[in-house]
């Protein structure tokens, strides 16, 4: 394809390719400076007297348990919460940023968590999205410029994807890698990561890792958050760590390792990350043979046991996910066998699975999980709601509370205020309370798809715990994990899919991280294909 | 163990939560009450026994409907045919009862058949079409019941209903209509249905996040379903009163009632994208416009300008609501 480069053209392009000349010449050593930054909010100091410098061009971790305090440092970074004391010096100048916008115009950016991709636009309209390039003279938008802009800038990330088509095509990883490109083009100085990798696998962590030395290069500065303490050690320039609001302090990445970390992380040493269960391997629980669904999976065959843990590894895309709302009956089927507890049943609805004693903790929390403008009851019973029934129909409310708190103190949901709306719940409570609503509707059968994106070291401990208690209790669980080591330090056995079938079964005391991801990848091109 | 971050800010300040919730509930009663309090000044006659009897009575007819417009709101959809199913299905009572001098209790089963006959369809054509909106598939009902309205009467109103038939409409107890009681009994019922039953919880979740709710097990086509029939059962039981207070079918009955009914649902603090509302606050609603209307009536305001009114208390009322969450979120933040 011909592309004209007019000068427009080349600035965009050098912005992506070339070293950025200015951050060379930059007058200070540090891009930004935070000093004695306080926020309060009503009855809580979320952050107090935090100073920190983020220097140019380097990679600076912020680390801290979930509710430590850091997504409210980011929002006052990048403008969405004001602090109530303390000074930013953004390049020797005193700033204060209002709203996203000014912060955005000196250079500051934040990817979240939850993507801000509009899934109805294409890759590129996302990535131009409020700085579309128009046609000179014409002010129609220039969709060539863009689109050529758009694929060279992913290209530079190692993504090779079809710029016109619809965002929502991708999954989550490439639509992150689509919000870096979003950043790239925008020729930020610093970019603000907030769990970027809670949605990859394997690879693409690689990539993006990758990445994030090559922003370097440029001179980008990058505050990178992230609960996986590997990537954080294998990135990061120095590393911050914040507890209750207060910044425990700034280390060199040589001084630094995981122990040190997570204990000042959490004020305590954690005796195991992965707690194993005391189960004895029984019966059938979920047989499955040849699962079909077109276009995304084929011929699953595998058997669940009572008190056993499966661990599904694989990419993100590899047809995990889908496996999971094929047995649980969200998605149709187009063949194969289910049977439950040695009976074949027919599953066409969530609604026959869970009547058949099958949970199902979704990925989304937010999105498929929760309603998150209801409170803790509501949501913690909505599965099991007809047990509370008196005369069929009528709810005892007595009852539902009496359990709702019973839940709450076993799970440690905190705040223990059961009429809190589950919005203004942190990550792993919110976690909590999903787990609260299947173990509410007595299930037999476990599906926990990435059980711990997200949330922080204790609270995934808590997880695990949980976990195994289902197990011992003669429960049966699929686990669905991104993350290897947790895969390998729950599960019984290891399922590996990629593209859509199973292409690996290893027992967890005699795998090693590279077979899994042989397996995950094996063979197959996968060369950022999307399902 | 995490007490310092904003999401948990609520710890802090329980009693806070709970006053905001209570303002919150509050807000559109404390509207009521202060127009109340001005209409009274405003004049004499607005606080007479007499008069306030007459706001209930005239009340009535958009708090039935209103009510079950809430459950359509709730999950976030719309009834734009409670209107016409009211028209047709009090007209159909007029020919059996008056034209084919059948039983006045066959006449009212016709009445309230059709409209859950009606509400059923519209929610059949929902979910199992997968009609991509209420709008449409109400959109559609409008217009076909109108229609038949107008043919099966030849466009002219059905009169001299039986004493009976009229009682609901019609009749008082002691000072006290018949309809307000009812209208009384009906809310009672449907804040019992919502918040005590498993259905009435469904509906709320549904509103609120439906793919949440059918990965939990819930069968959100049913659940619809139950929604726009008892939808059209209301609006057929208004249709029964109205034809008690004016002793008339005709096929035009109803025109516009679909808008005062998601008129009192917003003013109560319905949330349009559903999951949020309350039985009362729509009573309440309800409840503001008539006696919006009754005391511009008696200020001898001209019923175009109490057009114009209303239409003024509906942005007013949930650009209040919308200030009430922005205010909140400040707080929060």
């Amino acid at each position: 394809m011909k592309v004209s480069t007019g000068t427009a053209d080349m600035k965009y392009v050098s912005a992506i390719k070339a070293f950025d000349v200015s951050g060379g010449l930059c007058m200070s050593e540090y891009f930004l400076s935070l000093k004695g930054i306080c926020k309060r909010f009503p009855g809580v100091n979320a952050l107090t007297d935090v100073s920190l410098d983020i220097k140019n061009g380097e990679i600076h971790a912020l680390c801290g348990e979930n509710g430590a305090g850091k997504s409210t440092f980011i929002k006052i970074l990048t403008g969405v919460y004001q602090s109530n004391d303390g000074e930013m010096l953004c390049e020797g100048k005193i700033v204060r940023f209002n709203n996203t916008k000014e912060s955005f115009s000196l250079g500051i950016t934040a990817i979240y968590q939850e993507l801000s991709i509009l899934p109805n636009l294409t890759v590129t309209e996302n990535i131009f999205l409020g700085r579309e390039l128009r046609i000179p003279g014409f002010g129609l938008l220039d969709y060539r410029r863009m689109n050529h802009l758009a694929k060279t800038a992913l290209l530079e990330l190692g993504i090779d994807i079809d710029v016109t088509k619809t965002a929502s095509e991708y999954t989550m990883g490439y639509q992150q890698m689509i919000e870096i490109a979003r950043a790239l083009i925008a020729n930020v100085k610093l970019i603000i990561m907030d769990e970027p990798t809670s949605s990859l696998s394997g690879r693409e962590v690689d990539i993006l890792l990758k990445n994030i030395h090559k922003l370097k290069e440029k001179g980008i500065a990058v505050i990178y958050i992230s609960h996986r303490l590997e990537e954080v050690l294998a990135i990061a320039d120095r590393i911050t760590v914040i507890r209750d609001g207060c910044k425990i302090g700034t280390m060199e990445r040589s001084e630094a390792d995981e122990e040190k970390i997570i204990h000042l992380m959490v004020g305590r040493t954690l005796e195991e990350k992965f707690p194993r269960h005391q189960a004895q391997k029984g019966d059938i629980a979920l047989r499955v043979r040849n699962l079909n669904q077109r276009g995304r999976l084929k011929d699953i065959s595998f058997d669940l046991h009572k008190g056993e843990v499966i661990g599904f590894a694989g990419l993100v895309g590899a047809g995990r996910t889908e496996l999971a709302r094929a047995i649980f009956g969200a998605d149709k089927i187009d063949g194969g066998i289910i049977e439950i507890f040695g009976k074949e049943v027919k599953i066409n609805s969530p609604k026959d699975a869970i009547h058949h004693g099958m949970a199902f903790l979704t990925e989304d929390r937010k999105g498929q999980g929760l309603i998150l403008m209801h409170d803790i009851i509501v949501n913690s019973t909505l599965t099991g709601l007809k047990k509370f029934c008196k005369f069929g129909y009528f709810i005892d409310q007595k009852m539902v509370v009496a359990e709702v708190d019973e839940m709450m103190r076993e799970l440690q949901i905190h705040p223990a205020i059961p009429k809190m709306t589950t919005r203004l719940l942190s990550g792993g409570n919110q976690q909590k309370v999903v787990i609260a609503k299947w173990l509410c509707s007595k299930a037999k059968i476990f599906i926990f798809d990435e059980p711990t994106r997200g949330i922080d070291v204790g609270a995934k401990v808590e997880v695990y715990n949980l976990i195994n208690r289902l197990v011992n209790e003669g429960a049966a669980v699929i686990v669905i994990s991104s993350e290897l080591p947790e895969v390998m330090g729950i599960s019984d056995r290891i399922l590996v899919m990629n593209s859509g079938k199973i292409t690996g079964e290893f027992s967890c005391l005699e795998v090693t991280p590279e077979e899994i991801l042989k397996a995950a990848t094996g063979g197959i091109n996968h060369e950022c294909k999307h399902a | 163990m995490n007490a310092s971050t904003p999401e948990v800010q609520g710890h802090g300040g329980t009693q806070k939560t709970q006053f905001r919730q209570l303002i919150k509930k509050m807000g559109s009663l404390i509207g009521l009450i202060g127009l109340s309090l001005i209409l009274t000044f405003a004049s004499p006659y607005f606080l007479t026994m007499d008069n306030i009897m007459n706001v209930a009575r005239q009340s009535a007819i958009n708090s039935l409907i209103a009510i079950g417009m809430l459950l359509a709101i709730l999950t976030a959809g719309i009834d734009l045919s409670v209107g016409s199913i009211l028209a047709l299905s009090t007209v159909m009572m007029g020919i059996v009862v008056v034209k084919m001098g059948m039983s006045p209790i066959i006449g009212v089963a016709v009445c309230l058949g059709i409209g859950i006959l009606l509400g059923w369809v519209n929610g059949m054509m929902l979910t199992k079409m997968s009609l991509p909106h209420p709008f449409i598939s109400t959109l559609g009902t409008m217009n076909v019941a109108r229609g038949l309205a107008l043919i099966v009467t030849a466009a002219s109103p059905i009169s001299n209903f039986p004493a009976s038939i009229q009682f609901l409409g019609a009749a008082f107890i002691g000072p006290i209509p018949v309809s307000f009681i009812l209208v009384l009994v009906v809310y009672a019922a449907f804040h019992i249905f919502l918040n005590y039953t498993t259905v009435g919880r469904y509906i709320y979740a549904v509103g609120g996040n439906p793919e949440a709710t059918r990965l939990s097990g819930i069968s959100i086509d049913k659940v619809l379903i139950i929604v726009y029939t008892i939808s059209g059962l209301m609006a057929a039981l208004g249709g029964l009163v109205l034809v008690g207070r004016v002793n008339s079918a005709y096929p035009l009955a109803g025109l516009g009632y679909e808008f005062d009914a998601i008129a009192a649902c917003i003013i109560g603090g319905a949330s349009f994208m559903g999951g949020e509302g309350t039985v009362w606050g729509t009573l309440i609603g309800s409840m503001i416009m008539a006696v919006l209307r009754n005391g511009l009536n008696l200020l001898s305001v001209s019923a175009e300008m109490q057009t114009v009114a209303i239409g003024i208390v509906i942005i007013l009322a949930v650009y209040i609501d919308v200030l009430r969450h922005k205010a909140a979120a400040r707080f929060k933040a």
